[in-house]
């Protein structure tokens, strides 16, 4: 056998084995209960939950718990997910600042216990792009 | 005023360059068509030259147009409005400039409308093939920053277009079309950084130049001249490497001293898109070297510089389409642009892709098998290695492709990026990194001599036992630092070890025989620094700030998690990792002061930029200004001064890290200060703060009645009453003739310091006002309540609040110095390189056998010796 056709083969099994790492690491995007499921079943990789801040009339964030002269790295909060499954979130780092600004939650990590341990939380903030206000438009001409 | 006139002038400035590109594409093709290299047809290339040069000209007066606008605050223009604002410095306005999407397209349209005209000047011979390729860019750049609708279809989306067209809705402009905001929205606080000022023109010249071995590799494919393209174009090729891998680790730098998410690369997709064509761009490097050398790897060649310009075109799809959603932070907004870019991509792929295949079999492939003694062949497989790494970040990056794939054949995919994706790239990447090592010290070694057992055992032997020796040494330091080596990281060490001596060996003797020679051993010393860096600073990165008090809940979860936050009370010191921190307060940055400017000297005014100085304000035993001047400060940026004392030395340093309230940006924006050693860098940053927006809750107020000389305790803290006086700051309360203003002064003892306190009362038109003063170090107001004149006796107020605090986050990047200072080596080696393959192609110019031959006989020389 060439040389070349040993560095072919080679080449072609690394590339399998990143495919294949890839499909094993990749995590998905479920809902709270197919993570509850997975966590019954003794499942315990992290997945992907997009969710929503559940607010009351005056748009104030419900269920936000952070008390940083107890403890900095402990934060709770509440999120819905898309199919309105409500679930208590713990995050052991400080709130994130711009977090009761974010319209969407993204989080990453697992059911454990009762409640899901997160250990990224990704925001959707309004962006400035699609602003559709100018501050004191009407006031000044 | 509303000014429409320059709008209009950058819109026509825009559809002309588009136009003109679209002729020069057409006409430098009729030119070189049918036609064998070096000759066309006069008179369209003549026509097509005009035409590139109107595109030229047309594409400045857009640039000119756009900065005119952003310059004079036109905020009737929409760029303008939302990208800057009137407090803007001018340097910061240049990234304002390419803050949006339209405007970095323009700083790319520009890199390669310079390129272009140097090529039509430089590289006369392969003007028209290669030119036609660029205009062909160039069409479709511009039709990015086109903004016309064509057939209800809108083409581009252009930077000139007027707020009142964009917010149609706003009622503003219902009732006044003409009306101008005052004030820009802004540019994103995290982008008002030296870096971004010259980071993006940077890489977007790698972008840039990644076309033109692209451009000259399609050339010699339609022209059937298949090898000769390979000698013009590598020196452009290297200037990409090196510019691109440079533009990488700027952006790298400025996350590391902006962002805080503690480190250097994040594997964000946005990041990611770029590192994957400078991979393989290095890797086509090495492939056309290797032809230039023994004419081998031509195919290769062809592939992989193909593939590095198609991998850019697929970043910008990635970055600029809004396929990435939710899987980056920080990729551009989506424009409505994804079907014209992804035009663009197929347009491109298709074209080279076709072109290749029905060359493919002319390419001349070499008729001898490489041995094991053959540097070429270790060459060639460190070139494989760094595209399997391109390969894998690919791979995975594209992720969000699938799913919006997927979706679009109706099929519901719901894939997300792995969980974990430090330890997903890394197990390869890692890899990747000690065979490049590896093989570069292996390969430079055998390039520069004749090659069988016995020499290559010689040269091996004395980088090979220095690599195990030294790597033992740096073991044993580890261990003895009491921290862990994993099986992978003394890998990882050993072999960038390696790559480090055996470049270096190379480097010494090649600077005895000729300097130029040695840029390639430059770069490899370097590459292998930086992975040297790597591994030291993201393997060993420590946390300082590990919280060891407040594990109130911690109970529901026995398992070990990473607290990394502490919580410092102002002026209360704590312990941390080796060191006592202590938080002493809130500074600004005041223009023309060096260092910071406690707030407690200021006054803030109505005017958010200007404050009043409430003792002199003196820097270095100079005084700046004296107490009641108005001062400007930048208010954007608090910063939250941060003192360090390391138990064991003593030693004491400051680090002021920043956080900057943003409405728009939903927050608080923190940015780390980092202490910079030789061998270590302290990383802190800010992760809370009590909420700035919210009114602090004061105490209800307690009333003292009190004599001259009285002491009272407040808050835990013993003050005396030391009297009366007229006020001296009342520059801020515009006091008329007859009126009256007093002020209490107190002398408060705090745990580090005195505080004088003076709050003030103060009658005016028979009316009476109070100015009450606090200390914000303890938590502390006073309000001057009154003044009983019969018996000299006055009465305060007194309220407390929660003391400030900061949460900080604090770690140490070890070696941080040899990632940095690699890729100086690397640039540096880049650009000798760079100068050596300028000569040569300059030489070859004439094309003349004679001296294609002496080429050929200077490189077995160089084998030889």
């Amino acid at each position: 056998m060439k040389k070349s056709h040993i560095l072919a083969i080679a080449v072609i099994a690394v590339a399998i084995g990143i495919i294949m790492s890839t499909v094993g690491d990749a995590s998905v995007y479920v809902s709270f209960r197919e993570a509850r499921e997975r966590a019954a079943d003794g499942n315990l990789t992290k997945v992907h939950v997009v969710g929503r801040l559940p607010r009351d009339g005056q748009k104030n964030i419900m269920g936000l718990e952070y008390n940083p002269t107890l403890d900095p790295n402990y934060f709770a909060f509440t999120l819905v997910d898309t199919n309105r499954i409500a679930q208590r979130v713990i995050y052991f780092n400080p709130k994130p600042q711009d977090f009761d600004k974010s319209e969407q939650v993204v989080i990453t990590g697992a059911m454990r216990n009762e409640v899901f341990v997160a250990d990224k939380i990704l925001l959707k903030c309004p962006s400035k792009y699609v602003e559709k206000d100018i501050k004191g438009a009407t006031a000044a001409r | 005023m509303l000014n429409t006139f320059i709008g209009d002038l950058g819109h026509i400035s825009v559809i002309v360059a588009f136009v003109a590109a679209t002729v020069a594409a057409y006409s430098y093709y009729m030119a070189a068509r049918e036609k064998p290299l070096g000759e066309t047809d006069a008179s369209w290339l003549r026509l097509a030259r005009t035409s590139f040069l109107v595109h030229s000209g047309a594409v400045m007066s857009i640039i000119i147009c756009l900065f005119t606008i952003i310059y004079s605050h036109r905020y009737e223009y929409y760029y303008a409005w939302s990208h800057s604002s009137n407090h803007l410095p001018v340097h910061y306005m240049i990234s304002c400039f390419w803050e949006g999407q339209e405007g970095s397209f323009l700083l790319w349209i520009f890199w390669h409308v310079i390129i272009g005209l140097a090529i039509m000047r430089f590289n006369r011979k392969w003007e028209a093939p290669v030119m036609a390729v660029f205009a062909f860019v160039q069409l479709f750049l511009t039709s990015m920053i086109l903004g016309v609708v064509l057939f209800d279809v809108k083409l581009g989306s252009s930077p000139f277009i007027l707020l009142r067209d964009f917010l149609t809705d706003l009622p503003v402009f219902k009732t006044n079309p003409d009306f101008v905001p005052k004030d820009g929205t802004g540019l994103n606080p995290l982008l008002q950084n030296y870096w971004m000022v010259i980071h993006p023109p940077t890489l977007f010249l790698g972008f840039a130049l990644t076309l033109v071995p692209f451009a000259f590799a399609i050339a010699g494919l339609w022209k059937g001249e298949l090898s000769k393209w390979i000698k013009p174009a590598l020196p452009w090729a290297l200037f990409g490497g090196l510019v691109l891998g440079v533009g990488v680790m700027m952006g790298a730098y400025w996350a590391y001293e902006t962002l805080n998410f503690g480190g250097y690369w994040n594997w964000d997709p946005v990041e990611n898109a770029v590192y994957i064509p400078w991979l393989v761009l290095v890797a086509s490097i090495h492939g056309m070297v290797l032809w230039q050398r023994s004419r081998t790897a031509l195919r290769t060649s062809f592939v992989l510089v193909i593939a590095s310009f198609l991998l850019i075109l697929y970043a910008t799809f990635l970055t600029r389409s809004g396929v990435l959603g939710n899987a980056s932070v920080h990729s551009f907004t989506d424009l409505g642009l994804s079907g014209q870019l992804l035009i663009y991509l197929l347009a491109f792929m298709a074209l080279a892709i076709g072109l290749l295949v029905w060359r493919w079999k002319s390419i001349p492939v070499s008729e001898k098998e490489l041995t094991t003694y053959n540097p070429e062949l270790w060459v060639f497989v460190g070139a494989t290695v760094l595209c399997l790494g391109a390969f894998q970040v690919l791979f995975t990056t594209s992720i969000p492709v699938y799913n919006a794939f997927l979706g679009f054949l109706g099929i519901k995919s719901n894939l997300a990026l792995p969980a974990d994706q430090i330890a997903h790239y890394t197990k390869i990447q890692l890899w990747m990194g000690v065979l490049v090592a590896f093989l570069t010290g292996l390969a430079q070694i055998m390039w520069w001599q004749k090659n069988d057992k016995n020499t290559l055992a010689n040269s091996l032997a004395v980088p090979g036992i220095i690599t195990l020796l030294s790597a033992a040494l740096v073991i044993l330091l580890v261990r003895y630092n009491k921290l862990q080596m994993s099986g992978t990281y003394i890998v990882l060490l050993t072999t960038g070890l390696f790559g480090v001596l055996a470049n270096l060996g190379v480097v010494l003797t090649l600077i005895k025989r000729r300097v130029a020679l040695s840029g390639g051993g430059v770069a490899h010393i370097g590459i292998s620094l930086m992975l040297l860096g790597i591994l030291a600073s993201a393997g060993y990165s420590n946390i300082i700030s590990k919280n060891v008090s407040g594990l109130v809940y911690s109970k529901e979860f026995p398992e070990d998690l990473n607290r990394d936050n502490v919580l410092l009370w102002r002026n209360d010191a704590a312990p941390m990792g080796g060191y006592d921190i202590s938080y002493t307060g809130q500074y600004y940055d005041v223009p023309g002061v060096p260092g910071y400017v406690n707030k407690e000297l200021l006054f803030r005014t109505d005017d958010e930029y200007k404050a009043l100085a409430r003792a002199d304000i003196k820097a270095e035993g100079k005084t700046y200004y004296k107490a009641g001047d108005t001062l400007e400060i930048s208010p954007e940026n608090t910063y939250y001064r941060v003192e360090y004392k390391q138990k064991e030395s003593g030693e004491v340093f400051t680090l002021y890290p920043r956080a900057q309230v943003n409405e728009e940006m939903g927050g608080l924006l923190a940015s780390p200060d980092i202490k910079r050693f030789v061998d270590h860098d302290i990383y802190s940053h800010i992760s809370s703060v009590p909420d700035p927006s919210k009114e602090k809750d004061w105490s209800e107020v307690k009333e003292y009645t009190l004599a001259i000389g009285d002491t009272i305790y407040l808050n835990d803290y013993f003050a005396v009453f030391r009297g009366v006086e007229p006020a001296h700051e009342t520059a801020g309360l515009g006091l008329a003739k007859g009126d009256l203003a007093i002020q209490g002064d107190f002398l408060v003892f705090g745990e580090k310091k005195q505080y004088h306190v003076h709050p003030m009362f103060v009658v005016r038109n028979r009316l009476i006002g109070r100015v009450s003063d606090e200390v914000e170090d303890l938590g502390l107001r006073l309000t001057f309540i009154n003044v009983d004149p019969s018996d000299k006796k006055f009465t305060f107020g007194v309220s407390t609040t929660q003391k400030d605090y900061i949460i900080l986050k604090a770690m140490e990047k070890p070696f941080i110095n040899l990632l940095w200072s690699g890729t100086l080596l690397m640039a540096v080696g880049f650009c000798m390189a760079l100068v050596k393959r300028r000569r040569e192609a300059s030489i070859g110019n004439g094309a003349t056998p004679v001296v294609a031959g002496q080429k050929q006989t200077r490189e077995p020389k160089q084998q030889l010796a």
